[in-house]
């Protein structure tokens, strides 16, 4: 009957010209779907670019700092040998500067003493009292300009302004140029972008603290949450009965992942800081409240990756006499360790971009002194931008800039190593 | 000396191994194959008992220690003057005790906080030296117990395996004591603030200024918290976030899914992988950086008056974040649709873009709603994007070109630098922290189910 059906209906002409156009209506809604897909693609990549362009123009000027080297003249006069720490070393090293330029007058000692770093006279200080034997001798020491001159020197202020828009006047540009001329001027690489902790002064700040702050706090964080993680995973995929608390369990790890971060801050504040009375601002209980984060995609890899491991080398370990207990810890956990290891340190880098639970903790606070342990108050990375971001001067945009750059270097070498262990090691069964 | 007590515990810990390990030997050799476990297992054996039980009593008494000294410390003052003070005081007063017990003395304290500070320096140091002896004396007992216990008949590995089925049972639970934990002090804390101002207010009140004074010589607001305006904020930055992620995320999934090739999309997926991988803090000065100037200068242009904080940057950078995620997990859902639904379509003549629109999206959508469902709960909870591009007073309007709050940011202003839970301006975050979990939980429950009811479709 359909036969007869098909034959009744008019021959379709497929080369008519409404047919063509529609085909061609329909052609090209094909093609626009495509071109909105490529669209697509092209704005979020070219986001991507946009930030990382914007990262770098803006960060990579912070990785050179501004010095001027001064001779400074240690008399033993104004220095007691016995106590070096306590002289005058502010008179001493205006001394030296005033030498540097005969010419100054009066009026101008303010604006030609604020093209140096404000701490000039306790980086000389520290060096005489470290080694005394200096003290007699005129000494060359190289410091960094103040955060306004490095912007002269690095082409940020344009000297063309109006006086009263610039941040340096025209004193200061003159005092400048002439100590370009003599060569005391010097733009090396910026290793007290590493070296030192965090400053007031932008030429002086340095991610010394928070490194070292972020490293105790993934210690911590992978000394709690590795063991635990791959502990209870191996119960619930190889032990657990399926029974409702099993169930809770999962659902509960699945929940936990998706849980905001600033929920995880008010955990370990009420609890870690306010019930057990822990330290504020300290890696440890920062540590511990990555941890609780990074439990679940710990929990989750491993699982995954235990039962990726074929049943023959389960039966095979059973059928020589091990006990449960051995298979695993023998013969599963073993041949399983490349993937948790990617995904532990694929969690533990989330865990070093996390910022909102250490701001409610306390790892926000000004220190000067990068921490020597898991117990003494620091900052971390994350946070280290967090404050050079909310700071007004203009060193600390180039330097937020470069401790962006600094943490993205530090996630892409932590992914390399995950991609090389995935690759390198894996097994395909 | 807490460092030292570790140290002990460690090294009898190893000590306990050693030994438990060579006299099983030796009681290995002298019976031979009668012997129930290997000598490793005594040796595990005994170290466990040497240093689970230590470390235990060691952490129970460092959480425990500072509460009963610092309750012992308050005693030694007259009972009128404590039961007088708040709880910050109180605070203060210790804290006071302690600079002075570790030797930093400013100004002149009173004869009594001297003596309470010498009382503490006392204190502690016995706490210390008792700890020490409490935990030598488990550490011996333990090796004692071990070395005693190990024999022929003695099952060593059992012991050993129960052991560490315990210790995996417990590493299970700690999911859940973290959920319970969450909920515990989420709860405890609202309920505070919901003692000192009442519910009606914070759930229907148009007005938020938290900012009430904290001491009686201050400077501040009046103090209102009805937390409307601040999910109104919250709401709209969600939104513009929304508007710009899933036309892009979902494009992207169809292009890459369905017209891209192998080589293509094996370079364009890593590459949208690191938008999801960069930390949110470094979007969020991105945002203040580059996008709200950009937004701020270009809407000046066009005559408009946009706040230098507007909400249209903070969902626009938001948005960027959330653009990979939805187009990962709409890939997931499309990938998910079987090929014969494809293959059929192709087969009746449809181009290309008549299956992806007329097939596999209403297929997919299932899924495709769970993940969008999935990216709204993070744009809400997202934290540091808006704390450093979205604004902090909490206004009733929903222009995108002006500056809005969200619940993340209040939460977070409100508790840095701050840790007295006292005032119903710290509790109240608490409140904000509750209500945020409550929706982000409810909206990935929700997408959970949704997507696996469609996965049980196929």
């Amino acid at each position: 009957m359909s036969i007869a059906n098909e034959t009744a209906r008019p021959a379709v002409d497929w080369r008519s010209v409404e047919v063509t156009r529609f085909r061609k209506r329909r052609y090209a809604a094909d093609r626009r779907l495509q071109f909105y897909g490529m669209g697509a693609i092209v704005i979020a990549l070219g986001l991507l670019a946009i930030l990382v362009t914007s990262l770098i123009s803006t960060g990579y000027s912070a990785f050179t700092q501004t010095m001027v080297t001064v001779p400074i003249e240690l008399r033993e006069d104004q220095i007691d040998r016995e106590d070096p720490f306590s002289a005058n070393w502010r008179t001493i090293l205006r001394d030296s500067l005033k030498k540097l330029t005969p010419e100054l007058e009066a009026s101008q000692e303010r604006d030609y003493f604020a093209l140096f770093t404000n701490n000039a006279q306790f980086l000389v200080r520290d060096q005489v009292v470290k080694n005394p034997q200096l003290i007699g001798t005129t000494v060359s020491f190289t410091f960094p300009v103040a955060d306004p001159v490095d912007q002269l020197s690095k082409g940020n202020i344009d000297r063309n302004q109006p006086e009263q828009l610039r941040r340096v006047n025209d004193v200061q540009i003159a005092f400048y140029d002439k100590l370009s001329e003599q060569g005391a001027i010097s733009v090396p690489f910026n290793w007290s972008l590493f070296f030192n902790a965090d400053s007031r002064f932008p030429e002086l700040a340095g991610l010394a603290g928070a490194i070292s702050g972020s490293f105790w706090a993934l210690l911590v964080c992978f000394l709690i949450s590795f063991p635990a993680g791959i502990a209870a995973a191996i119960y619930l995929e190889e032990f657990a009965p399926k029974n409702r608390l099993t169930d809770l369990i999962e659902v509960n790890i699945n929940n936990l992942a998706a849980v905001p971060s600033v929920v995880f801050g008010l955990l370990a504040l009420a609890v870690f800081i306010g019930w057990f009375g822990m330290p504020r601002s300290v890696p440890l209980v920062g540590g511990m409240t990555l941890a609780l984060m990074t439990l679940p995609t710990i929990i989750i890899v491993t699982r995954a990756s235990l039962k990726s491991v074929p049943a023959s080398i389960r039966e095979a370990a059973l059928g020589v006499g091990a006990s449960k207990h051995e298979v695993i810890l023998h013969h599963i956990l073993p041949l399983a360790m490349p993937t948790i290891l990617t995904g532990t340190i694929i969690g533990l880098a989330q865990a070093l971009g996390e910022t909102a639970p250490l701001l409610l903790i306390g790892m926000n606070a000004f220190i000067t002194s990068p921490p020597a342990g898991f117990l003494e108050p620091s900052t971390a990375l994350p946070t280290q931008i967090f404050i050079w971001a909310d700071s007004p001067e203009r060193g600390f945009v180039s330097r937020t800039s470069a401790a962006i750059l600094v943490l993205l270097s530090f996630l892409i070498t932590m992914n390399a190593i995950a991609i090389f262990f995935r690759q390198r090691f894996e097994r395909r069964w | 000396m807490v460092a030292n007590t570790f140290l002990v515990i460690f090294l009898l810990t190893i000590v306990g191994y050693v030994a438990a390990r060579i006299h099983a030997k030796s009681v290995l050799e002298k019976v031979g194959a009668q012997m129930h476990s290997r000598p490793i297992y005594h040796g595990v054996n005994a170290a466990i008992w040497t240093g689970v039980p230590a470390l235990i009593i060691i952490l129970f008494w460092l959480m425990f220690q500072n509460t009963v000294i610092n309750q012992l410390l308050l005693g030694l003052f007259e009972p009128s003057r404590i039961e007088a003070m708040t709880s910050a005081d109180k605070s203060l007063l210790i804290s006071e005790i302690r600079q002075i017990a570790a030797g930093r003395i400013f100004g002149t304290p009173e004869d009594m906080v001297l003596a309470a500070a010498q009382k503490l320096n006392d204190w502690t140091w016995i706490a210390r030296a008792s700890m020490f002896a409490v935990v030598l004396a488990a550490c011996l007992a333990g090796v004692a117990f071990g070395l005693r216990a190990i024999g022929p008949r003695f099952r060593a590995r059992y012991s050993v395996e129960r052991s560490l089925n315990a210790f995996m049972i417990f590493c299970s639970f700690v999911a859940i004591f973290t959920t319970i934990g969450i909920i515990a002090s989420l709860v405890y804390e609202s309920y505070q603030f919901f003692s000192m101002v009442p519910a009606y207010e914070f759930f229907f009140g148009l007005r938020w200024e938290p900012q009430i004074p904290l001491r009686a010589d201050q400077v501040a607001g009046l103090g209102a918290f009805g937390a409307i305006p601040v999910f109104v904020g919250t709401f709209v930055i969600a939104t513009i976030a929304m508007v710009f992620a899933v036309p892009i995320g979902l494009l992207t999934a169809i292009y890459l899914t369905e017209y891209a090739d192998h080589r293509v999309r094996a370079t364009i997926k890593p590459l949208l992988e690191i938008l999801a991988g960069v930390p949110t803090v470094v979007y969020g000065f991105f945002a203040v950086l580059i996008v709200a100037p950009l937004i701020r200068d270009f809407g000046t242009g066009l005559g408009l008056d946009v706040a230098p904080r507007s909400a249209l940057a903070a969902g626009g950078v938001m948005a960027i974040m959330l653009i990979p995620f939805i187009s990962s997990l709409s890939d997931d859902a499309l990938a998910a649709v079987p090929r014969a639904m494809r293959e059929g379509s192709y087969a009746m003549g449809a181009t290309k873009g008549e299956t992806i629109r007329k097939v596999l999206l209403p297929a997919a959508l299932p899924g495709i709603m769970g993940g969008i469902l999935l990216a709204l709960s993070r744009a809400i909870g997202e934290t540091m994007i808006v704390v450093m591009a979205a604004g902090l007073i909490a206004s009733m309007n929903i222009n995108p070109l002006d500056s809005v709050t969200t619940v993340t940011v209040q939460i977070v202003t409100l508790l840095i630098g701050d840790s007295a839970f006292d005032n119903p301006k710290t509790l109240s975050a608490f409140a904000l922290g509750l209500m945020l979990f409550l929706i982000t939980l409810v909206l990935n429950v929700l997408a959970l189910t949704i997507v696996r009811k469609y996965r049980e479709k196929y």
